[in-house]
């Protein structure tokens, strides 16, 4: 028992946590299962092929430009897996099944990898390749299939029988035909992961109490919207508390405030410029959503704050500990 | 609602190996081994020679340097040999070897003082006689910290936070040893002027809060403060800033914001300096871990090899994996049983299995956890990125010279990142260029 020789010497911290990139990318999984299942409930199980379809994509794009570039392959840290299940997430459930693959490739190799692979990315690779794939196939990408409607599993959706989203409605200034109910739970038309606002908010909760995410972005991004819409709906009389619950709960806000906006490699690290981030992304999208010609814009949101992380960081370094003048007698006071 | 400061982690405390083990007095090893380095300053010159015979507590070791403490034999004995031998640091510091005759001879020069009669001028020169230095592990003289805060100390705090997962000596010390650190704690508040005076315990020592706050007497002007349970809570700034929400300026002195910290052992020994004449020769230590096999809180000399300590609590029952000084956030990892225990040495860990997963490092992924972890509020993801690629310009700027080495950071970190030891290669970078500037 008294062989020293293998003992390690190294300096100090000598513990570390139980916590690695692979455990925190299971977790961000674990946290958007609660979304897959209400779709799967809600659209079919065409909801779970496209997922998987885009989740192998991801993985094996990544391995490929790995291998080919001659690098360690990284898919071992589920980052890319991640990234798989975000953009199923953000795609209506009637798209072709190759569509998650073109997806996936412009996420993994255009977004992700040509940049310098995992956190090298300075926009969100799921949202950013929602959007090429909205710029290039603006019809597919807007077909939104009525609730329960049957699909086809593996085949392509021809003829299903569509519906308008919550947030055409609420861009007329009017209520959408869902009830609230309908809507926090999810009983309403969009994109795969974006329906049930409670689902996404039980993983949000998961991820907070796994110590993944904080409250800073989610709260500031959802908080900036409900805020705006609340005040100033739009086409109806100020302080309109209905409002602002539907704009919250409609669209891609919840998918994009707890899973998209909170994506570590582009969002800002320092607790001020985090609150920043999440307010300008929410001003954003509630700027798009009521005078721009998209329906949505959460996608923007992000992606425009995505770009100016870079800055958001430089003005808001924490003042170090010690720094305060006079901060004995500042104390005293 | 505890008091603490920003930042900072919950690791596993890992202190109910030894928290209700009482301290046992080691007995006196056949040889000690005495550094004349155990101190934050310049080293000391021996003053004894190979073949001497010196008492117990006679001074054997000095220096003229302004920032210095002596050492002191802690058994009587002849000088076997004065030598460079294996430091907790990791190299070989000059050390006088001393064999024991089992005497126990004490030194004829030592008596107790009269501290009501003594002004501050003599009890500071007394301690710094004594060689008393601190014993929470930086190990910086105390009679310096004293008289560097004459006149600007308004508070005193006796730090019994002990935040390092394991060590448990201080909390074992405030239970058994309680008017030890209270009448210590009592000279050093005169010192200063009959300033307020804090004991500060984290919230997981309740058994020794109750203690405490039994035997202190309204007239002994000291109040017991809580502390929420947190590392670094009893890192000097941190505890400062819990305390009395005063920040010590960056690159100053905690004289600087009117306060005063010791260990609560520091405090025992002032005490054991003052009522016995005993200068700093013992201390308590925690050996833990789980390779260790009955893990203890042992009073030992200083100077005694760190194998019998590791012998009284059974050897080793597992193969260690890593074998520390001091507690697993900030200690030293040791290469060898031989070296001695030292006036800062608060604990002797061996660690295994799970205690001490290997771990590889990945890149950062931008997670953000270290920059809320840190108690001074810096970014170390950035600094390890611009030591790894950057100028020196650039750590400057990102206040590398203010960390405390805490290893918050390192600790939460998903990646697994070496930021501590990056940011410690960075600070060297960023002195060396200072100092090429002058």
């Amino acid at each position: 028992m008294n062989d020293l020789s293998q003992l390690k010497v190294s300096s100090s911290p000598h513990i570390r946590s139980a916590e690695s990139t692979s455990q925190i990318m299971i977790d961000v999984i674990i946290s958007l299962m609660p979304a897959l299942a209400v779709a799967t409930y809600v659209f079919g199980a065409r909801c779970i092929v496209l997922t998987v379809i885009s989740v192998v994509s991801c993985k094996i794009f990544e391995h490929l430009y790995c291998k080919l570039m001659h690098k360690p392959s990284t898919i071992g840290d589920y980052s890319s897996a991640v990234t798989g299940v975000l953009l199923a997430f953000c795609l209506p459930v009637s798209v072709p099944l190759w569509m998650p693959v073109l997806g996936a490739a412009f996420a993994i190799i255009i977004v992700k990898e040509l940049y310098g692979g995992i956190v090298k990315n300075f926009m969100n690779s799921a949202m950013t390749s929602r959007a090429f794939l909205m710029a290039s196939f603006p019809a597919l990408m807007t077909v939104w299939v009525k609730v329960r409607t049957k699909l086809p599993v593996f085949l392509n959706v021809t003829d299903a029988v569509t519906s308008a989203t919550p947030l055409d409605s609420l861009k007329q200034g009017v209520f959408p035909p869902e009830s609230l109910s309908d809507m926090a739970l999810g009983m309403t038309s969009g994109c795969i992961g974006e329906i049930s606002a409670l689902a996404l908010i039980a993983g949000g909760l998961y991820l907070i109490y796994r110590r993944v995410v904080t409250l800073h972005i989610p709260l500031s991004f959802i908080g900036t919207v409900a805020l705006i819409s609340f005040i100033f709906p739009k086409g109806m009389s100020a302080f309109n508390a209905e409002y602002m619950l539907y704009s919250i709960t409609s669209g891609g806000l919840m998918l994009g405030a707890v899973f998209m906006a909170t994506d570590y490699t582009t969002s800002p690290v320092t607790p001020k410029g985090q609150i920043i981030y999440g307010a300008g992304a929410g001003l954003i999208t509630v700027f798009i959503r009521y005078f721009g010609s998209y329906p949505e814009g959460v996608t923007y949101g992000i992606l425009i704050m995505n770009a100016l992380v870079f800055l958001i960081e430089k003005i808001t370094v924490p003042k170090k500990f010690g720094a305060s003048k006079n901060s004995k007698e500042a104390a005293d006071k | 609602m505890l008091h603490t400061f920003k930042g900072g982690i919950h690791p596993d405390g890992m202190k109910y190996l030894t928290n209700d083990k009482p301290i046992e007095k080691l007995a006196p090893p056949p040889f000690v081994v005495l550094p004349v380095s155990m101190h934050i300053g310049a080293p000391c010159t021996p003053l004894v020679n190979k073949g001497d015979h010196v008492y117990m507590a006679q001074k054997i070791a000095d220096s003229d340097g302004p920032v210095s403490a002596p050492v002191h034999a802690t058994i009587s004995g002849i000088v076997r040999d004065v030598l460079p031998y294996p430091h907790p640091n990791g190299t070989d510091v000059l050390s006088v070897i001393i064999d024991n005759d089992y005497k126990d001879e004490l030194d004829p020069s030592v008596k107790p003082f009269d501290v009501g009669r003594m002004t501050t001028v003599e009890i500071i020169s007394a301690i710094r006689d004594g060689g008393i230095v601190g014993h929470g592990g930086a190990a910086f003289p105390t009679h310096l910290k004293i008289s560097s805060g004459l006149n600007k100390v308004d508070t005193v705090l006796i730090n019994a936070a002990e935040c390092e997962p394991y060590i448990t000596s201080d909390h074992r010390i405030l239970l058994e040893r309680t008017a030890e650190v209270i009448e210590g704690a009592k000279v050093l508040k005169r010192v200063f002027g009959e300033v307020r005076t804090f004991i500060c315990v984290e919230s997981n020592k309740q058994n020794a809060f109750d203690v405490i706050s039994k035997r202190l007497l309204p007239d002994d002007g000291i109040t017991l403060f809580p502390l929420r349970t947190k590392y670094p809570q009893g890192a000097e700034k941190q505890l400062i800033y819990s305390v009395t929400k005063r920040e010590v300026p960056s690159g100053k002195l905690p004289a600087d914001a009117g306060c005063a910290v010791f260990n609560a052992d520091t405090a025992g020994a002032v005490y054991r300096l003052f009522s016995e004449g005993l200068p700093d020769m013992r201390r308590v230590v925690t050996v833990s871990g789980s390779a260790i096999c009955t893990p203890k809180n042992l009073e030992v000399r200083i100077g005694t090899p760190i194998d019998a300590l590791i012998n009284a609590c059974g050897g080793f029952k597992k193969q260690p994996e890593r074998l520390l000084m001091g507690g697993p956030m900030m200690g030293n990892a040791l290469y060898s049983l031989d070296v001695p225990v030292i006036k800062g040495t608060n604990a002797v860990l061996a660690l295994c299995g799970k205690e001490t997963v290997p771990f590889k490092e990945s890149s950062c992924i931008r997670c953000g956890k270290c920059v809320k972890a840190c108690p001074i509020k810096l970014l170390p993801t950035y600094i390890y990125q611009r030591y790894r690629k950057g100028s020196v310009e650039d750590l400057d700027k990102l206040n590398v010279l203010d960390c405390i080495e805490c290893g918050a950071c390192a600790y939460v970190c998903p990646a697994k990142i070496p930021l501590v030891s990056g940011i410690r290669a960075a600070k060297q970078r960023v002195q060396d260029a200072r100092r090429a500037k002058k």
